[in-house]
């Protein structure tokens, strides 16, 4: 499914003394089946942006085509449940949103809210938790006593269970240790290339947005500022430290490198895998 | 001389209705002035640590004694002035409507009088570079500013150890060297102790020693460099290893000749040449 959106604006507590711009001629394309990352400063408008995905907030300005549905300012929309059911948003600290007796009851509260049947719904729940990498048995336990990572992939099976076609990621891994935060990132990439489904991801990460991301949306004070691929965008240091961030690690050091060695490599490399053999290649071709 | 603050002797604690301990037999030293890193997988056990220090949770067994007083609930006041925390979250430590009645929250809890109050609340934000933002409201901050707030806020009751609970978490990079900028400058500046809790084992990197936790126990301790040495361990304790290491890992692995695994990217930039490239 893919999603369009063409000049959006949206301003916070609008005709109040109060209002503020939040995003202004925002215009993007998500392709189906792809994996974006939206990367942008605290307070670049990048939780607004995400929030107009499935309709949680409605633009002033513009309009956002949803699949089939365009959503346009100015107009009055009804039946937005089939649009909220087909993209997902997992925001942050999903877990605090846990409530029932049990995980399997947690996960089925989705789809049944949308019509769906206990037995069917229970089903859903056993696919989601696979999905997610635990265990069937954590169905029957109270998702409070599960750990912090245990907790978030139970509430992204919640999602997972309304079959979206759209997963929008909102820092999904803030709080997590290096090994559940690679485990999840993992996750969704193979949902991602395996299940068809389309990711949307907003993070802080420059290293998960050069590692996973097919193209990023750069957005700085409430506009895009830049979109590209990942080597486009992280070749262009200097656009990236004018709105305070910066190319990932590993290209930091592929620079150092290059510095020293008086001329560049043949590409940039995007994961410090990918350096590694290059540096490889290059010291096999020096001798 | 040294001095030791903090001293956490066989510490155990389980929750209840918990068959694992969350900490079984602890014990560690800090120096007066020393940073420390505590770092652990979720669950390893770090945030039961740090409710140990102050008072949130008492030990089942052992004793934890700060700036030479055994923590108990007759103490646990006066002990929290001695011992400031920073949490993850900057939204969730606010209470004044602006920067620096937030940050004489804490004064005024504690009776210091007026000119007093001023006084400390302007040389806190001082310290933390803040003075700007003195009437504007916490909320419209970054997060890095925010957490600055919080560190101001905590080092105007002047305690001897800030602990920082996974305080730049939540941070973006910019305002994670931001946050641990300030506490570097304080620690240098004021002598405080610092610990910081944390699984960003670039943070780790900061500190002067770092402790392992695992299941509940300690297992290891050492200077970052030691600790980063160990780096498949790292990973199967759950945890990650700086950028240098794992670079320094996947070019031994291409079969690239290097002296050691660095810690520092000039340094392996260096190695790497010198060793596999220059004539």
């Amino acid at each position: 499914m893919d999603i369009k959106l063409r000049e959006v604006e949206y301003r916070y507590a609008a005709g109040t003394p109060f209002e503020r711009l939040a995003i202004t001629d925002v215009s993007f394309h998500i392709p189906s089946g792809e994996y974006m990352a939206i990367i942008g400063h605290t307070g670049s408008g990048k939780s607004t942006v995400l929030q107009h995905l499935n309709v949680l907030l409605k633009p002033l300005k513009g309009e956002i085509d949803i699949g089939s549905r365009t959503i346009a300012a100015g107009r009055k929309e009804k039946d937005l449940k089939e649009v909220r059911r087909r993209v997902g948003i997992v925001f942050q600290f999903p877990e605090h949103q846990l409530f029932e007796e049990t995980v399997e009851k947690d996960i089925c509260f989705g789809p049944m809210n949308f019509g769906v049947k206990e037995e069917q719904a229970k089903q859903r729940a056993r696919d989601a938790i696979r999905l997610v990498g635990l265990p069937e048995s954590v169905l029957e336990r109270s998702p409070f006593d599960l750990s912090g990572g245990q907790m978030r992939r139970v509430a992204i099976a919640g999602v997972l269970a309304m079959k979206p076609d759209v997963l929008v990621l909102d820092e999904p891994t803030a709080g997590l240790d290096p090994r559940g935060r690679l485990d999840m990132m993992e996750m969704f990439a193979s949902l991602q290339k395996n299940n068809g489904l389309t990711c949307v991801l907003v993070t802080h990460s420059m290293e998960d947005a050069a590692r996973y991301a097919d193209k990023i949306v750069m957005m700085h004070k409430g506009r895009v500022y830049k979109t590209g691929t990942p080597r486009e965008i992280f070749s262009d240091r200097d656009s990236l430290r004018a709105i305070g961030l910066d190319v990932p690690e590993t290209i930091h050091f592929q620079h150092l490198f290059e510095e020293k060695l008086g001329f560049p490599l043949k590409r940039l490399c995007l994961t410090p895998e990918e350096l590694a053999q290059e540096i490889r290649d290059l010291r096999g071709e020096r001798r | 001389m040294s001095e030791t603050v903090i001293s956490i002797q066989e510490v155990s604690f389980q929750y209840p209705d918990q068959t694992a301990f969350a900490l079984q037999n602890v014990s560690l030293h800090v120096q007066r002035g020393e940073w420390l890193a505590i770092v652990g997988h979720n669950g390893s056990g770090k945030s039961t640590l740090a409710k140990m220090l102050n008072g949130l949770h008492y030990p089942q067994k052992g004793q934890v004694m700060i700036s030479g007083f055994m923590l108990s609930e007759e103490n646990v006041w006066s002990i929290r002035e001695k011992l400031g925390m920073v949490f993850q979250n900057p939204d969730n430590q606010f209470v004044g409507t602006t920067v620096q009645d937030d940050v004489a929250f804490g004064l005024e809890n504690n009776g210091v009088e007026q000119t007093m109050m001023k006084e400390r609340v302007l040389a806190a934000l001082q310290k933390v570079g803040m003075t700007a933002f003195l009437n504007q409201e916490p909320h419209h901050l970054s997060g890095g500013q925010k957490q600055r707030v919080a560190i101001a806020s905590v080092i105007a009751l002047r305690p001897d150890i800030i602990l920082l609970d996974e305080a730049t978490s939540m941070l973006d990079p910019l305002g994670r060297d931001e946050v641990m900028e300030t506490i570097r400058e304080l620690k240098e500046k004021e002598g405080l102790t610092v610990i910081s809790i944390t699984h960003d084992l670039e943070e780790a990197a900061k500190a002067d020693r770092v402790i392992v936790l695992n299941e509940g126990s300690i297992y290891t301790e050492g200077t970052p460099q030691a600790i980063f040495q160990m780096d498949q361990e790292l990973l199967q304790l759950g945890l990650g290893v700086p950028f240098s290491v794992r670079m320094s890992q996947l070019l031994a692995d291409e079969g690239l000749l290097l002296t050691q695994r660095h810690f520092n990217q000039e340094e392996l930039v260096r190695d790497i040449w010198t060793l596999n490239f220059a004539k």
